[in-house]
């Protein structure tokens, strides 16, 4: 910390000193100090895990205790009354998440393969650049524009499905024109975990050996049929693995959701209903909780985040290591 | 190239077709990607940019309702939390980072190196619930100490990894020219490992605060927001996000318009942090 000169030269003449007088004994106090501080700070991660998994049981404790399963069951979500049953949130993360999946994985392989296998070199920087910013934009800020773009965009398209006998008896397509439910929620979502299934295909993309597509192209193979028998399947592990990155994110994704959800404490009842998932309903209402029951179960409920989440990380993370050859950062 | 090639081997008409339409599959999936990054700076710039005025920067927010007014205690308090986080997350962080990369064969390696990776996934609106129950339920109200640890704690593994990708590509033989000098350990990693790693891990905990920055889920509950001026870090502390947040949310044409410059505020620090440090990186890397 205290000396950070660009070139660094080692004291030499005073170091070869000490080496003659401590040979034997090595540098006990100073390496050990050292040893004993960076331990210290590891620790840290340890502590602040275990910690954690602590206070979060700690604070859903109470609800655990007084809901018991039912809580993992119960479709009832009313504070006056203290019934507090998380079904609503754990469908509603669920669809979101899957839904998001469903339209961002495509697009993301897709704009992988364009950037590592189609795309010239100076049009592949560029765009892959770009594709991580969209990481970059904070949740909210997708929030805001959701509300203000988004939402009347798909107000829209539900007033014209109101409007239309053919649709309109449809009940899955049936819905309050406001603008604010599931599907504004899960085209946010998509938005925001393109980059992290992206990014991770796009280097798996790239270790794929050259070998193996040469091979493929000899064999007169088209682009497309090297691609899709010799690239992806060598990729496919890898890029499950970001698959299963971008999923744990859609899972704790808070804010952006929080806002266009409609945040309806009831289990989702169409394409474009008003629901919750987790993530907002934790946002939602942790302030304005003023009983201990209340308070417990959102807590609660951010402790079985943390265990989805935890679970959903740790597995996307083997596969990407597992399947991932060394040397890759 | 392409085409050539499946000329010459006879590719049938249909395998022809086939490949093209996925080379226009793919083509369209990137600018699908593209598009709503577009769409979204687009509408910010449009929306933000005549919103942004000095009173922004140097006034307290008007009453609800009434044109004018500011966030600069938002401004501020963001920075203040910044500050709070980077002194936790870059502590732990870069020390973790170092007993990861330089004392490899130590037994409990492989297990701060799995918790790290497990907090990187944790969602951030459950660390502010940590820093809820550790610091606010304590001192009774929300504060800012509380919503700074909640970032510091999201920004740890991030620097962590950073860290400890970095100083492994340190080159051995440094190390040992360094050992072969007769200098201890602690010397050969403070004085010659870190500095030869410091630019990249400069680069991963700038990226790391940026991350953090646009936060607002953990500071709902835990900085709480503020409208007017506090430098107390233990009573309730605004932030741009927040800001964003129930300025978005509210009923009054005013505040939308100061919750767009927000947003053009924050997403330009973001990226103009973002894209100054892989810069600066890049280069020195070459």
């Amino acid at each position: 910390m205290d000396h950070t000169p660009p070139p660094p030269t080692p004291p030499q003449r005073p170091a070869s000193r000490r080496l003659a007088k401590r040979r034997r004994g090595g540098f006990p106090v100073g390496d050990r100090l050292f040893d004993l501080i960076v331990l210290l700070l590891a620790g840290c991660i340890l502590l602040i895990t275990a910690l954690a998994a602590f206070e979060l049981f700690r604070g859903g404790e109470p609800a655990l205790r007084r809901y018991g399963l039912g809580f993992l069951t119960g479709t009832t979500w009313d504070p006056v009354h203290e019934e507090f049953g998380a079904l609503p949130f754990i469908i509603g993360t669920l669809v979101t998440s899957f839904a998001a999946l469903l339209l961002a994985v495509p697009l993301a392989v897709g704009s992988a393969l364009f950037v590592s296998e189609y795309a010239p070199r100076w049009l592949a920087e560029p765009v892959s650049s770009l594709v991580e910013l969209l990481a970059a934009i904070p949740s909210v800020v997708y929030g805001f524009w959701g509300i203000f773009v988004l939402a009347p965009v798909v107000r829209s398209v539900q007033l014209a499905i109101f409007l239309s006998p053919s649709l309109r008896g449809i009940g899955f397509l049936r819905s309050t024109p406001t603008g604010l439910g599931l599907f504004t929620a899960v085209l946010i979502l998509a938005v925001m975990i393109v980059p992290y299934t992206a990014s991770v295909a796009r280097d798996v993309l790239r270790l794929v050996p050259q070998d193996q597509r040469e091979a493929a192209y000899a064999l007169g193979a088209t682009r497309w049929e090297v691609m899709r028998h010799a690239v992806l399947p060598y990729a496919r592990a890898g890029i499950l693995g970001g698959v299963l990155l971008s999923l744990g994110r859609a899972l704790g994704e808070t804010m952006a959701v929080t806002m266009v959800i409609g945040n309806r404490t009831a289990i989702v009842d169409g394409l474009f209903g008003q629901t919750a998932t987790m993530a907002s309903v934790i946002a939602n209402e942790f302030t304005e909780a003023n009983t201990a029951a209340h308070l417990s179960s959102l807590i609660l409920v951010g402790l079985l985040l943390f265990l989805l989440t935890i679970v959903v990380n740790l597995v996307a993370r083997v596969l990407i290591h597992r399947l991932t050859p060394r040397g890759v950062s | 190239m392409v085409r050539t090639l499946s000329r010459r081997g006879g590719a049938s008409r249909r395998r022809r077709t086939a490949n093209a339409a996925a080379t226009a599959m793919v083509v369209l999936a990137a600018l699908a990607v593209l598009t709503p990054l577009v769409l979204v700076l687009v509408y910010l710039v449009g929306q933000g940019i005549g919103a942004i005025d000095l009173a922004f920067f140097t006034q307290l927010p008007a009453p609800a309702g009434e044109a004018g007014g500011g966030v600069a205690q938002a401004v501020v308090g963001t920075l203040e939390l910044l500050a709070l986080a980077a002194v936790i997350g870059l502590v732990i962080g870069i020390g973790t980072g170092v007993f990861v990369a330089e004392y490899p064969d130590h037994p409990l390696v492989p297990t701060v190196r799995l918790l790290s990776d497990a907090l990187i996934g944790i969602p951030a609106i459950v660390m502010g619930l940590v820093a809820y129950a550790l610091l606010v339920v304590p001192l009774r109200h929300f504060n800012g100490l509380s919503g700074g640890v909640s970032l510091g704690l999201i920004m740890i593994p991030y620097v962590v990894r950073a860290t400890d990708e970095v100083m492994r590509l340190v080159p051995g033989v440094v190390r040992e020219a360094g050992f072969a000098l007769g200098l201890p350990r602690w010397r050969v990693i403070l004085q010659i490992v870190l500095p030869s790693a410091a630019s990249g891990i400069v680069t991963g905990a700038m990226l790391a605060m940026a991350r953090v920055a646009g936060e607002a889920a953990p500071l709902l509950f835990t900085a709480f927001g503020n409208q007017y001026w506090n430098f107390d870090p233990l009573k309730p502390v605004a932030a741009l996000p927040l800001v964003i947040y129930t300025y978005s949310i509210s009923p009054y044409d005013s505040w939308h318009r100061i919750a767009s410059a927000a947003s053009l505020v924050l997403v330009a620090f973001v990226f103009a942090t973002t894209l100054l440090t892989r810069f600066v990186f890049a280069r020195r890397a070459r």
